[in-house]
């Protein structure tokens, strides 16, 4: 459904069910130039459970208008007026990449409007190479190919989707191949100059859960594993033989870490 | 990973239960659920896992991921023919009041299905010449859903200009679908070339031993459903699935999305395993067969070119072949091992020559390892009429023959006999 946000119409994913502000609710963010499909499984999966169910997309990003942000706070800041537009004082949010680092801002900067913190796929810093970040400026094709191959693991590069006969690195390659113009490098940068994640880290009160890929590139677990260390109440989940996509590699095992948490 | 990698490995894991290198076959209609939870959330799309092998099953999603991963593609369904994924691939998209842009020259099953069956059910269907890029456009209607063609056209090789096509197509924002089968992604990746849906007799090349009938259908995941407007099975609730958006949920595999869970479910023409497996064991060695294929027929198509007892040979690489440029720059690697050449002397010698040849089996098939001939107007194409054997390019006279693995001099030297014989009431 679409509400408007800051008077610029944004779009989340329900699940197919409306918006209660009596129930509790869920928020989804995806990384950098995707949008809400990544999350369409444990979407589906907590909508049917009575749950308020918000896959969101960010502005400038899949279904939602206006302009992408520059910094991980102003995305962290639409995300608060998002739920404010929504009516919806309190809820579990679940961030993967640089969604990730957005519910980090958004938790430590907003305790009382985060119950629950789920970081999937995430570090701090998390730093970009110049040769990606110049690549996703002058050519957006090149730096596609380089997330969607650094962004699975070995393991995934052979296939055996457990959706079937699903092809992951097609599949993500069309998703990012939908972003906008600009919005590639814009996320990535704003994914390397966010430095306020472990300030974040120590001001976050409420239960969180790292999940991590054990052979993610992208965001190293051994990096994300000192983010953890400075949220008090938080557990940590290494799923083996995982890349960064964690969401196409390993989903029912994540929706099994989302049901205990959320 | 690059292609002949991808022939072997794409979509396969070491078995976890056996440790099996191999791909099982997982010959069983249904699996367990862990409980009454998981099953509900399985059939909700909400978490992954198989139910009923009519929509999906182990063996054959492995199938299914090598041949999206061989074409590029984000998604495929294997099943039970080439004309059932033909089929699935128009009835996801297409319902009554709607209409097809389809080349000439294509199939006879195809065309079949296109110009009597599809009517039946509201659809109807505009036949060009492939070549005609003015007549493609032109007859693009209000109600027009889908552009449809072969690479190369059977059985006179009419290579159709994907890109160009496609631009048409996507002009007018409606997709393309290829018939893929002659070329294999091995020759020719559609997607690439800006094609948006891919289909495959997997009987043929793919398996290429002539042991199985089986199809598959794939989803290149780069037409934008939503914006087109045009494809309500896309874009608008499902009632058959509780109100799903395809789009909306499933972005770029929307299509083969809905493709499983309505048309796997529904018309339920599905592949068996045991077939998957076999056509997996003939992926694994496409790249091979395939340079083997083109590199004997390369030789054959010359052998034919200069002999007396042929009028014509019509094969793309030749440069009297009209498409002989949009050949050498969309199927670098070889323009295929099917092809047709007249013999001197019209049906009686073609006929004559068929009964002589000792090496090439006379069948309808192609595709298969070992060589095969068929004679089109009495057999693949007879349900069309004369006038329709005239638009495709199909004379009486016309012998198509699909070149196998053999050695070539052997080829050659049956052929040579057959080409005698044809010319002896001469």
């Amino acid at each position: 459904m679409k509400i408007l946000v800051n008077d610029s119409p944004a779009y989340f994913f329900t699940g197919g069910r409306e918006i209660d502000p009596s129930r509790a609710s869920v928020v989804f963010v995806h990384g950098a130039s995707l949008d809400h499909t990544v999350w369409t499984l444990p979407a589906r999966h907590f909508a049917r459970r009575g749950y308020n169910v918000l896959a969101v997309d960010l502005p400038g990003h899949g279904l939602s208008q206006g302009e992408c942000q520059a910094e991980i706070s102003n995305y962290a800041d639409w995300l608060i007026d998002l739920l404010d537009a929504a009516g919806i004082e309190q809820t579990a949010v679940v961030g993967h990449s640089m969604g990730s680092l957005i519910a980090l801002d958004c938790a430590g900067r907003h305790p009382e409007r985060i119950r629950a913190l789920v970081l999937v796929g995430t570090a701090v810093p998390m730093p970009v190479t110049d040769y990606l970040l110049n690549a996703a400026k002058d050519n957006v094709h090149e730096a596609i190919e380089m997330l969607t191959a650094w962004g699975h693991s070995p393991s995934a590069h052979f296939g055996g989707n457990e959706t079937p006969g699903m092809w992951m690195i097609g599949g993500l390659m069309r998703l990012f191949e939908r972003g906008q113009t600009g919005v590639l490098h814009n996320d990535l940068l704003a994914c390397n100059n966010y430095s306020n994640g472990m300030e974040a880290a120590r001001q976050v009160s409420c239960p969180s859960m790292l999940i991590l890929g054990q052979h993610d590139m992208l965001t190293p677990a051994r990096v994300a594993k000192s983010l953890a260390a400075e949220i008090k109440n938080s557990q940590t989940v290494v799923f083996e033989k995982t890349g960064h996509t964690i969401m196409s590699e390993q989903p029912d095992a994540l929706l099994d870490c989302l049901i205990k948490i959320i | 990973m690059k292609f002949d990698t991808l022939s072997l490995h794409a979509g396969q894991q070491p078995d976890s239960a056996t440790g099996a290198r191999a791909t099982p076959i997982y010959q069983s209609a249904s699996y367990v659920f862990r409980d009454a939870d998981h099953a509900a959330s399985v059939f909700n799309i909400e978490r992954t896992g198989h139910v009923y092998s009519r929509v999906s099953n182990p063996t054959n999603a492995v199938l299914e991921e090598r041949i999206s991963a061989l074409e590029g593609g984000v998604g495929a369904i294997a099943t039970a023919s080439g004309q059932a994924a033909f089929h699935l691939a128009l009835a996801t998209i297409l319902s009554a009041g709607d209409h097809v842009v389809s080349s000439q020259s294509i199939y006879g099953g195809s065309h079949n299905l296109l110009s009597y069956t599809m009517p039946r059910f509201g659809v109807e269907t505009t036949f060009v010449h492939p070549r005609n890029l003015d007549a493609i456009r032109n007859a693009i209607r209000p109600n027009t859903r889908l552009i449809f063609g072969e690479v190369v056209g059977n059985p006179g090789c009419e290579i159709l200009d994907v890109p160009k096509v496609a631009d048409i197509a996507h002009e007018h924002a409606i997709p393309l679908m290829i018939d893929s089968t002659f070329t294999t992604p091995y020759l020719c990746q559609p997607f690439d070339l800006g094609a948006d849906i891919v289909f495959h007799s997997a009987t043929k090349f793919l398996s290429g031993h002539g042991i199985v009938i089986g199809g598959l259908l794939v989803d290149g995941g780069r037409f934008d459903w939503l914006n087109s407007g045009k494809f309500p099975t896309l874009t608008e609730p499902y009632d058959g699935f509780h109100g799903l958006n395809f789009a909306e949920e499933f972005g770029p595999a929307a299509y083969i999305t809905r493709a499983r869970k309505e048309g796997a479910r529904d018309f339920g023409a599905c592949m068996s395993p045991t077939t998957a497996f076999y056509v997996l064991q003939g992926l694994e060695t496409l790249p091979l067969r395939m340079e083997k294929h083109v590199s004997n027929t390369r030789l054959i198509v010359d052998f034919l070119h200069s002999h007396p007892a042929v009028d014509w040979v019509s094969y793309p690489e030749l440069s009297n072949h009209p498409d002989y440029e949009l050949s050498k720059q969309l199927l670098p690697k070889g323009a295929g091992a099917v092809f047709a050449f007249g013999v001197k002397g019209g049906r009686q010698a073609g006929h004559q020559f068929i009964a002589k040849l000792n090496l090439f089996s006379n069948l309808a098939n192609v595709g298969d390892a070992k060589s095969l001939v068929v004679h089109p107007a009495s057999t693949t194409h007879h349900r069309m009429d004369t006038q329709a054997l005239e638009a495709a390019g199909i004379s009486e006279g016309l012998v198509r023959l699909s070149v196998g693995l053999e050695d070539p001099d052997d080829l050659i030297a049956d052929l040579e006999a057959g080409l005698k014989a044809s010319q002896r009431s001469r």
